[in-house]
């Protein structure tokens, strides 16, 4: 799905958002009132300049605009990966540009992620994963690694990787599994200003991914292994 | 992986009761071993996980030979190994051995 | 280097629980969810890998000077310290505990490539529920520290997650980024980065490049007494998450990007931010270091 067009389904009341580039920044009309919009496009790999630039508009939105929502539209397909990135401290960007989300947050701006292309490793962790929740258009891509360059790296043979895909959602890319996992919460088809509104007005909830991913048996342990350590008392020497 | 489980009865005498130890760590020719009281107070259960199939015997040699020369009666020995050498299984059964029993009951 | 002169044991060498158990008041900790609980990734099995009783990463609670704190700590040996379903849930749960039991700080002990590839979807989320749990804590005024001193460093979303903290503390050996040189010479090819440049990459990554950008915060001899001691320093120092805060490290990083920006090696950086004879300072001791980057270094608001 072109920009234009995920633009025009998500915001029929029309919408201001401007294409910088890779970036997508402007506001939209719901229902709901003015939704501020953040996102990225072109699968585009997310470096110093970028991630700074994500982050001066997460606060620019928190202190211009108190309380107003914010849609992130994820298309991504990591960090850049470069050695002038590591050089300047790409870890410490995408770190601050997860401060000023949960800044957000923590301010009462509920936060919504939809990814429309690619999402995959730093900039996908930074920005789009650190929503309330995390929608997909149906199509998008989710991924750590393809099996060819996991098999390569891990030296497990491609084929046996393959069989072992089919029955459990931790190790090829997809988007259901992602959604087996707990990790998107749903999958958003047209008319996807529906699946906007629906979020927009549901209460912000803590993160319930690990229990999303219990109930939809795709991720069985990560749930109750957190409440144990979270609540069990200790076994001292 | 293959799981092999052994019960160890010719041994020297019972091994006192100490909080639990863990020793070693599971990579790539190293392995963890735990010790902690077991369920049979005249024998030592030992229980392998292991990436390197086929060595059964072997195993089998080092553990009495372990359990021959420590007092391990009633431990429970549970091993995950990530294809050490007989050497330094043996090593790695010795320090556990020895950093369970320093413990204080 | 620091090796003969070091006033206690290394911290690199040193076992995960090794380190947590040195880092904390003597005899205080407290494991949560320990080996003998044999809590261990279910996913491993089915790839021929033996598990590990803790699933590689130490959990708990104790003391440092005194005062309650939580503590993890990951055993950078077993699959490189990487985060799977398990290991990361223990991190998550470790961060909530600590919502409701208010520690005066929680150490988190990293050593590790980031996301479990063996694990990789599962992996990724829970790296991104640590991420979101270590923010939630510091909302919660709680400060979280990262010790980064282990041979994996801390790399991947962990490198992120490291600077999520409220601080970084780092030995000179150890290493802290985001891709690291195999993965980028992997991608990009060896015209982008060459791995096997050790002095290149160590300049890169390295805990007084850190240091010196202000991506750290202290850089520590490699021995488990500085670490404690530097921890315990900075227990109870926390950098509030407000728009004010938040604004000023934007404005940082903005004109950090502005002054280093045009570097493409570590040796750029140092004469960019001002340091005469930059190649010497791989060879310096900490205080002399110190001294020769005092105009140079980094502070992060």
């Amino acid at each position: 799905m072109s920009v234009d067009e995920l633009l025009r389904q998500l915001f029929p009341g029309g919408h201001a958002v401007r294409r910088e580039g890779d970036l997508l920044v402007g506001t939209g009309r719901s229902p709901a009132g003015e939704i501020a919009v953040l996102g990225l496009c072109d699968g585009v790999d997310v470096g110093v300049e970028l991630a700074l630039r994500l982050a001066t508009e997460v606060l620019r939105v928190v202190r211009d605009h108190p309380g107003r929502p914010i849609l992130t539209l994820v298309d991504t397909r990591g960090q850049r990966m470069s050695k002038r990135d590591e050089v300047l401290g790409l870890n410490g960007y995408l770190g601050h540009l997860a401060a000023c989300v949960e800044l957000a947050r923590q301010a009462g701006h509920k936060i919504v992620a939809l990814v429309h292309g690619q999402a995959a490793s730093g900039s996908f962790l930074a920005l789009g994963m650190m929503a309330d929740e995390i929608h997909a258009v149906d199509g998008a891509s989710l991924s750590v690694m393809n099996l060819p360059a996991m098999s390569k790296v891990t030296k497990i043979p491609l084929e046996r990787l393959e069989r072992l895909s089919r029955g459990s959602p931790v190790l090829a890319p997809g988007l259901a599994n992602y959604v087996a996992l707990g990790c998107v919460r749903s999958i958003w088809s047209a008319p996807l200003a529906a699946g906007l509104e629906a979020a927009l007005a549901r209460p912000v909830e803590p993160d319930r991914r690990a229990r999303r991913g219990l109930e939809r048996g795709g991720r069985t342990l990560a749930e109750p292994v957190a409440r144990r350590v979270s609540v069990t008392t200790t076994h001292g020497e | 992986m293959e799981h092999l489980v052994f019960e160890l009865e010719r041994t020297p005498g019972p091994a006192p009761r100490r909080a639990a130890v863990v020793v070693g760590v599971v990579a790539s020719g190293n392995l963890e071993v735990l010790v902690e009281a077991g369920p049979f107070p005249d024998r030592c259960r030992a229980e392998i996980q292991t990436s390197a199939t086929g060595f059964g015997d072997i195993w089998g040699a080092v553990l009495a030979d372990f359990a021959a020369r420590h007092p391990v009666a009633g431990l429970s020995l549970a091993v995950n190994d990530g294809g050490a050498t007989p050497a330094v299984v043996a090593l790695r059964l010795g320090q556990a051995f020895e950093e369970y029993t320093g413990r204080n009951p | 280097m620091t090796g003969p002169r070091r006033a206690g044991p290394s911290y690199r060498e040193a076992s995960a629980r090794r380190r947590l158990a040195a880092i904390l008041d003597e005899g205080s900790f407290g494991e949560l969810l320990g080996p003998t609980e044999r809590v261990t990734s279910p996913h491993l099995a089915a790839l021929d890998l033996p598990v590990a009783f803790d699933d590689g990463v130490v959990v708990g609670t104790g003391l440092l000077g005194g005062q309650p704190v939580l503590g993890a700590s990951q055993e950078g040996r077993f699959l490189g310290g990487a985060v799977g379903e398990v290991h990361g849930a223990k991190l998550t749960g470790l961060l909530r505990r600590a919502l409701a039991e208010r520690p005066a700080a929680v150490l988190l002990l990293l050593d590790t490539g980031g996301v479990r590839l063996q694990e990789a979807n599962a992996g990724i989320v829970a790296v991104s529920e640590v991420m979101r749990a270590v923010l939630a804590v510091r909302a919660a005024g709680i400060p979280v520290l990262a010790l980064v001193g282990g041979a994996w460093g801390c790399f991947g979303g962990m490198g992120i997650v490291a600077r999520c903290c409220d601080g970084v503390l780092m030995s000179e050996e150890a290493r802290m980024g985001i891709s690291g040189p195999d993965v980028i010479e992997a991608t990009r090819g060896v015209e982008e980065l060459d791995a096997s440049d050790r002095a290149m990459v160590w300049r890169t990554w390295g805990g007084k490049h850190r240091v010196l950008l202000g991506e750290a915060d202290r850089l520590l001899e490699d021995s488990l007494p500085a670490f404690r001691e530097a921890a315990r320093q900075l227990v109870g120092r926390a950098r509030p998450l407000t728009l004010a805060a938040l604004e000023a490290e934007q404005a940082w990083l903005a004109r950090r990007l502005a002054d280093l920006g045009g570097s493409a090696d570590a040796l750029d950086a140092w004469r960019s931010a001002g340091v005469d004879e930059p190649e010497r300072l791989p060879l310096l001791e900490p205080p002399a270091w110190s001294a020769a980057v005092a105009g140079a270094r980094r502070v992060r608001p």
